[in-house]
């Protein structure tokens, strides 16, 4: 490791000022640092530091996607044999699965991280890490079929106009990933929903129907409930965007984020009450559409429900920042989901929505609930003047 | 019966090099320093030049703004130098001891015959005014504004920090002189640690005794304050650290100026972290000499949170009880970021130490990564036990927004109280530095 070292300090000048490739002056620093933990020291403040940065937060999130990650990529190769009507050994769905999988990640990453290293290079900033688990996330709630061209569209436009236009990570008001598949989701619905985009390329056998849980609980509640009951959907055999269908794998990723404390269990455990409470109050008062009949569980473990509220309603920058906020802003995300959910057929898939929109009331919590600290404080001061 | 306070929020730091309690010996120092740098906003009036025979007891400079405020000599001898920085800013003043330290004879004056004037007129004339700090901002009280209370907390729940029963030991009849005193001034409470603690403090008469349990910052004295009587836009407190409340005590009970200061030199690269008698100001080199590794070691006046870096023979910081030395961490790690880490201290738990229960480790100045945006939320609230919102707060100074900088607090707060949130902060945001660019614009545009 110590030459790699003496390397990285011989070419070091050439990337300094009035070096040769100055202008890849933060490019350079990035993979150094990604390296090598910078020999940075404390000045003028505190003298010590927590162990902890972004860089590890991030990390944290990257191995919290694995589990569902993993899944998904089998997963896509399954419904894909499915639909063929052969069954496949665990390996053969699982290579299928790559061969969708890794090319769209490598498209998000290197669409997203060119223009965040774009970007660094123009504001002679240093690369913010934020995008190397928006990277992940992209690929993870898109369906199968979607074309890489759009990967590279969707993924430039949300970095682009989601993130670096607000001022880059941490500035921005959405959830860059979620306005990734928006922008899909609206540019070219026929890619994004519907029953024949979950499957890969191939004739499908005769008789077989691709509509996901939700769009088939639209139509008819018995037969979703039937086909997906709760174990499978828990566990994930059934088509979806390709991260969002596995409850369980992403219910261990999120347990492993709650335990290194990167996600906010206030805002999570809010998510999944919201929701729950919402579907189980139109069970019992809903109108008898076969949606609002879905039982309240069923719909947790459904659609990307458990994606959106373990790896999306808890990003902490478009979330609330106040702590009592995140539990106004998860109750209120899993609430609009399943209103969407339910009362508007055109989205059977209410999460993004609710995330999104959520994301846009954030600021306004926030800003009632430090209002009530500074009315307090105002009191206080009436009070004794 | 003294009230109880329970904070729950903050952070104990689990550094290595406690010190015993126990005294080491070390030589008296022949120089001893004042360092105009030690105190937020002061601008120095030089009363000496270089050369000159100064007395113990002689006033050195005054402040520029409030004259009748005096930084005297601790010890007798010649001004050695005026050492200066940029724009000719003194840095400090330097004295050459000569002879031994001893009190200097003032006159006592009993508190409960004398008016609030006497009291103050003989702390100025005594340059034991200077250890009066005013919140908010953290500055030299201003001896002509009406000063709502003092307090002063006689524990110290920062890294390695004093325990003050033991440094107090001995003077307690001088630390209830210095509160009878105080009291003239105004209402003074004290924060205490409870049972166990010296009776000098849990027993303090004309005082009220508020008792704190929790990690640090618990026993910082803003903090107290908070939870006490929190600071009002206008309102003017007083605070002032246990063994400067002796000092003053000793003033007015027998008479003396003693500039007699205990400080305990602690920290990972000390080799026997232990108690040393010194005197403000003095020159640290004799404590430190064969008791710290000099090389690749950081020596710091005060804490680890907010001390000063100092140099191995720099000078002890005019209000500092301690000395910390811990080592530069100024290495590159392979891969630092993903790494088990479990030599690192983190109060997030993303490195899993927080299995390995109660270990004190040898933390290093290293940063831990490198600056970013504001990204995770709630990790400062954990550590300000105060009805505060760090991060609006912060955001507030930045924008320079001086109207929502008092609507969220900004006078209930200095640099100590917040210190851990830079501590903790994942984007390594210089918390102490906005807040006191906030304090500096405020006293500049409100006063």
């Amino acid at each position: 490791m110590k030459s790699l070292r003496k390397y990285l300090d011989s070419v070091k000048p050439n990337f300094e000022k009035g070096g040769k490739y100055e202008k890849f002056s933060q490019t350079f620093e990035a993979f150094e640092s990604f390296l090598y933990a910078p020999g940075t020291t404390n000045q003028g403040g505190v003298h010590v530091r927590d162990g902890v940065d972004l860089k590890r937060v991030i990390s944290m999130v990257i191995l919290a996607l694995i589990p569902a990650a993993i899944f998904g990529i089998w997963n896509t190769g399954y419904q894909h044999y499915q639909m063929l009507g052969l069954e496949q050994s665990f390996w053969c769905n699982f290579w299928y699965g790559l061969t969708i999988f890794v090319p769209m990640m490598i498209v998000s990453y290197v669409v997203g991280l060119g223009i965040e290293f774009a970007t660094a290079e123009i504001r002679h900033e240093q690369v913010n890490e934020g995008f190397l688990a928006t990277g992940l996330l992209i690929p993870l709630v898109m369906p199968a079929d979607v074309p890489l061209w759009m990967v590279a569209v969707a993924t430039a436009f949300s970095v682009i106009f989601a993130k670096e236009v607000f001022g880059g990570t941490g500035m921005n008001i959405w959830n860059p990933a979620l306005v990734a598949r928006a922008f899909l989701f609206f540019a070219y619905p026929s890619k994004m929903s519907g029953d024949a985009v979950w499957y890969g390329e191939g004739e499908a056998v005769d008789g077989f129907t691709g509509a996901t849980a939700l769009s088939l609980a639209n139509s008819n509640m018995e037969l979703a409930t039937s086909k997906y009951d709760f174990w499978n959907a828990f566990i994930g055999y059934m088509p979806g965007s390709i991260g969002e269908t596995s409850a369980l794998c992403i219910l261990i990723g999120g347990v492993f984020l709650l335990l290194t404390g990167v996600a906010s269990w206030k805002t999570m455990l809010s998510v999944f009450v919201g929701g729950g409470l919402t579907a189980f109050l139109f069970n019992q008062f809903g109108p008898a559409t076969g949606i609002a009949q879905l039982p309240w569980y069923m719909h947790l473990v459904y659609g990307g429900f458990c994606f959106g509220a373990v790896f999306m309603a808890t990003d902490p920058v478009t979330s609330c920042r106040t702590e009592a906020g995140k539990y106004i802003f998860g109750l209120l995300v899993g609430f609009v989901a399943i209103l969407v959910r339910v009362l508007n057929p055109g989205y059977p898939e209410g999460m993004m929505l609710a995330i999104l929109f959520m994301n846009t009331l954030a600021p306004t919590i926030d800003y009632f609930i430090v209002d009530r600290n500074i009315s307090k404080r105002r009191k206080r001061a009436l009070k004794t003047a | 019966m003294s009230d109880v306070i329970k904070l729950r929020k903050g952070l104990d730091i689990r550094l290595k090099g406690k010190a015993e309690t126990v005294y080491g010996q070390a030589p008296a120092a022949e120089l001893y320093a004042i360092k105009p740098t030690d105190f937020n906003g002061l601008k120095p009036k030089m009363m000496v030049k270089e050369g000159e025979h100064v007395d113990a007891g002689g006033v050195l400079f005054v402040d520029k703004n409030k004259p009748e405020v005096k930084f005297l000599s601790a010890v007798s001898g010649t001004v050695e130098a005026v050492r200066r920085g940029e724009r000719r800013a003194i840095l400090e003043v330097v004295v050459r001891a000569e002879g031994e330290v001893k009190p200097v004879e003032v006159g006592k004056l009993n508190p409960s015959q004398a008016t609030r004037e006497q009291v103050i007129e003989k702390l100025l004339e005594t340059g034991a005014w200077t250890y009066l700090l005013q919140r908010p901002y953290n500055v030299i009280a201003d001896p002509k504004l009406y000063h709502k209370a003092v307090f002063i907390s006689t524990f110290d729940t920062a890294p390695l920090a004093p325990d003050y029963d033991h440094v107090v030991r001995g003077n307690e009849e001088a630390f209830q002189a210095g509160v009878d005193a105080l009291a003239k001034l105004a209402p003074v409470f004290i924060g205490t640690r409870g049972q166990g603690s010296s009776k000098a403090f849990t027993g303090a008469k004309n005082a009220k005794v508020v008792e704190f349990q929790g990690p640090h910052p618990a026993g910082c004295v803003g903090v107290q304050i908070n939870h006490v009587q929190p600071i009002n836009a206008g309102e003017v407190v007083l605070t002032v650290q246990p063994q400067e409340v002796v000092a003053i005590g000793k003033i007015f009970s027998e008479g003396k100026l003693d500039f007699s200061r205990v400080v305990v030199v602690t920290g990972p690269e000390v080799k026997k972290p232990a108690y040393y008698r010194t005197v403000v100001g003095a020159q640290v080199s004799s404590i430190v000499e064969n008791n710290v590794n000099p090389e690749g070691t950081r020596l710091v006046s005060g804490n680890v949170l907010t001390g000063k870096t100092i140099a191995m023979d720099g000078f002890l910081g005019y209000h500092d009880s301690q000395l910390t030395a811990l080592k530069e961490g100024n290495e590159s790690e392979f891969m630092g970021w993903i790494a088990p880490g479990l030599n690192k201290f983190s109060a997030s738990r993303t490195f899993f130490t927080w299995l390995q229960g109660k270990k004190e480790y040898r933390l290093d100045t290293n940063m831990h990564g490198q600056p970013r945006a504001i990204v995770v939320s709630g990790e400062m609230e954990k550590v300000l036990p105060m009805d505060i919102y760090p991060e609006h707060l912060l955001k507030a100074v930045m924008a320079k927004d001086i109207d929502k900088m008092i609507e969220l607090g900004i006078f209930e707060v200095v640099e100590e109280d917040m210190a851990l949130c830079e501590f903790v902060s994942t984007s390594k945001l210089p918390v102490q530095r906005i807040l006191r660019n906030g304090l500096n614009l405020m006293m500049e545009e409100v006063g």
